[in-house]
């Protein structure tokens, strides 16, 4: 690679994280023009940073997905069996003070159960993909069913209520002033980024989505790659699981149906080729900031929640024609 | 023997050996109400699959029909409602005509600005959903104030019987609706210039067009035709299940989509038949309502879903690839 072509992409990106930016910007002066008193409380943003890491980590699990060209329908499903799993050991390894009381020990098994069920989940979707060759499309499509099918076997529908406090912490509590679940994003999506940008692993996951047939050539173990990049896809989405149990303090089969489309439609604005090799971190990052800050600014307005959902839907397809417009102009 | 190894003949033989299978567990999968309302339940998922499998067949996929068919069924029964019409010709041909409009929007964005499908779809169906439980209302509309004509439509029979206890069961005629609709979508993709169009479009866009097809044309015809089958599959819906819910269908895309992959349709397409899509719409049907039958518990139903579509991917993508060997 020479010094010009690094440069080049970096200002190319740029202009990508220019326009983000300047995105979030906007709609942050909109909202505070339309409802000044309401939207431009410290609760309201406060209450930003507990809620958006879930989605944002769906969104970069989404992205890595799209990286090589592929997608996970199955995040959601993951996050929340995770989820479920983890909440089942609790109950289950409860002593006398009940759910609440466990300790440390325990919660960091819960964990490593959760993270374990999304690596699990991960290799699953890569084995399909990269072993039995079957479209990423319909392979999560179908494990996603099974995920969120089991998730209702185990629980037989009803959520199940009650985390251990510590567990809660993650997703409620606060680190030096500032919500945990916003300060764990932070870190995982620094790491992700980095593992991205400068280790073999992203490089060649970028490589295979920009030209498959040259990357095949180049010699890159590309099914290795790509498995490897849907387990990662899989410990995101549970790690947003482990977060969405702890806020709410429950984990049920169909909470979070809506995060699918809305992880899909960020990773797109945020810069991402859904036919791979174009994806930063920081651009979804930016995008899933500036779209949380859109619908709650609907809230505030008070909009219905169906009514979101259809301006998420028109935003994703406002995204998308942008995009065509702005590759054709190029 | 080459009729053996066509996907269609496989699809059947594996079918007949479930049914013997169900019928061993439980033999009263045999009786005649049972099949009679395995095939009614055919009807509104094998009118969608159709839409879905001319769309997998040109390469591309849907997720937004059941957004539209609930649109379509809402404000179709809404307006009948208001209007005080009766008749339902007028009526289908509204709900077919709001999907056709709706289906012309991914048309739109699938061919103006060449994007994947799923992701034009997911925006769409977002909307179209989130446009009418946030705007048109959320309310339900129960079989007191549903349309009559509507609902005496949707209860024709073709036999009806009775049974030792004096209940009376029959086949519904919506099944001819179905199989209508179903000799129509065959048709159309066998012998016109637009049917044998999808498929090359679908075998190889670049091919097609060169070979002087008209992808515009192609692309809008698909999901227009989709999208309007999916409406009136709404309002029959509605009428055969004596409700209006604006909730309704949702989660249906997986079924249906599972459905038309059962079937033989491969989802980079260029594959797929009108016959293997109603097979594979059956088996699901078939798989899903006997687990009752077969005495499963029923939260065990997106799971028997799941490994489903997992496993007739896994064959199709095994037979892709021999194929190309």
């Amino acid at each position: 690679m020479t010094r010009q072509f690094d440069f080049r992409s970096f200002l190319n990106r740029d202009n990508n994280i220019a326009q983000l930016i300047v995105m979030t910007i906007l709609i942050f002066v909109v909202m505070s023009l339309l409802s000044p008193d309401k939207f431009l409380r410290y609760y309201n943003f406060e209450s930003i940073t507990y809620i958006f890491p879930e989605l944002g980590l769906l969104s970069i699990a989404m992205m890595i997905a799209m990286l090589t060209g592929g997608i996970d329908l199955s995040v959601v499903g993951i996050a929340n069996l995770s989820g479920i799993l983890a909440g089942i050991l609790f109950q289950k390894i409860a002593g006398e003070g009940g759910v609440a009381a466990a300790g440390l020990p325990a919660v960091l098994l819960g964990g490593a159960v959760a993270l374990l069920t999304g690596l699990t989940a991960g290799a699953l979707n890569g084995f399909l993909i990269t072993k039995v060759k079957i479209t990423p499309i319909l392979a999560t499509l179908g494990t996603g069913q099974v995920f969120t099918g089991l998730a209702i076997v185990m629980t037989g529908g009803p959520a199940i209520v009650g985390f251990p406090v510590l567990w809660s912490w993650v997703g409620n509590g606060k680190i030096l002033g500032l919500a945990t679940p916003f300060v764990l994003f932070v870190l995982i999506a620094a790491a992700v980024a980095f593992v991205l940008t400068r280790t073999p692993l992203g490089v060649n996951l970028m490589l295979i989505g920009t030209n498959p047939k040259a990357a095949l050539f180049a010699g890159l173990k590309r099914e290795r790659m790509i498995f490897y990049s849907y387990m990662m896809t899989g410990v995101l989405a549970s790690i947003a699981g482990i977060m969405l149990s702890g806020r709410t303090n429950a984990a049920k089969s169909d909470y979070g149906t809506s995060y699918l489309l809305q992880a899909v439609l960020i990773s797109v604005l945020g810069g991402t080729n859904p036919a791979g090799g174009k994806g930063t971190v920081l651009g979804v990052s930016l995008a899933v900031v500036a779209l949380m800050l859109l619908s709650s600014g609907f809230q505030v307005l008070r909009f219905s929640n169906h009514l979101i959902d259809f301006i998420w839907g028109v935003f994703l397809l406002l995204v998308i024609a942008l995009n065509a417009y702005k590759n054709r102009a190029r | 023997m080459a009729w053996l190894r066509r996907s269609e003949v496989v699809i059947a033989g594996i079918l007949l050996l479930a049914m013997i299978l169900i019928g061993l567990v439980n033999p009263a999968f045999w009786q005649a109400d049972n099949l009679f309302s395995l095939m009614r339940s055919n009807v509104i998922i094998g009118i969608m699959a159709l839409g879905v499998l001319m769309i997998m067949i040109s390469g591309g996929i849907d997720v937004s029909f059941p957004a539209f068919a609930v649109a379509a069924m809402y404000l179709t029964v809404k307006f009948m409602l208001w209007s005080g019409y009766e008749g339902i010709a007028f009526a289908f041909a509204m709900a077919a005509m709001i999907g056709l409009l709706l289906g012309a929007i991914n048309a739109f964005f699938v061919y103006k600005f060449r994007m994947i499908p799923l992701i034009v779809t997911l925006g769409t169906g977002s909307m179209v959903r989130g446009f009418l439980l946030g705007v048109v209302g959320t309310s339900m509309i129960n079989i007191n104030k549903m349309p009559d004509g509507l609902i005496d439509f949707a209860k024709i029979d073709i036999v009806s019987m009775t049974k030792a206890d004096g209940t009376t069961y029959g086949l519904t005629a919506m099944v001819l609706v179905y199989l209508g609709l179903a000799l129509i979508v065959h048709m159309v993709l066998r012998y016109t210039m637009v049917g044998r169009g999808v498929y090359a479009y679908g075998g190889d866009p670049e091919a097609a067009s060169r070979a002087g097809f008209d992808i515009r044309l192609i692309l809008f015809f698909i999901y227009c035709f989709a999208g309007a089958l999916a409406g009136f599959a709404g309002l029959l819906h509605a009428g055969m299940i004596w409700l209006a819910n604006p909730r309704d269908f949702v989660g249906l895309e997986l079924d249906v989509i599972a459905a038309v992959v059962l079937g033989g349709a491969s989802i980079f397409g260029g594959r797929g038949s009108v016959l293997g899509t109603m097979l594979g719409v059956f088996m699901l049907v078939m798989v899903k309502n006997s687990l009752i039958i077969m005495k499963i518990d029923t939260t065990w139903q997106r799971v028997v879903v799941g490994v489903i579509i997992i496993i007739a991917t896994a064959v199709t993508a095994w037979r892709d690839q021999k194929r190309k060997a």
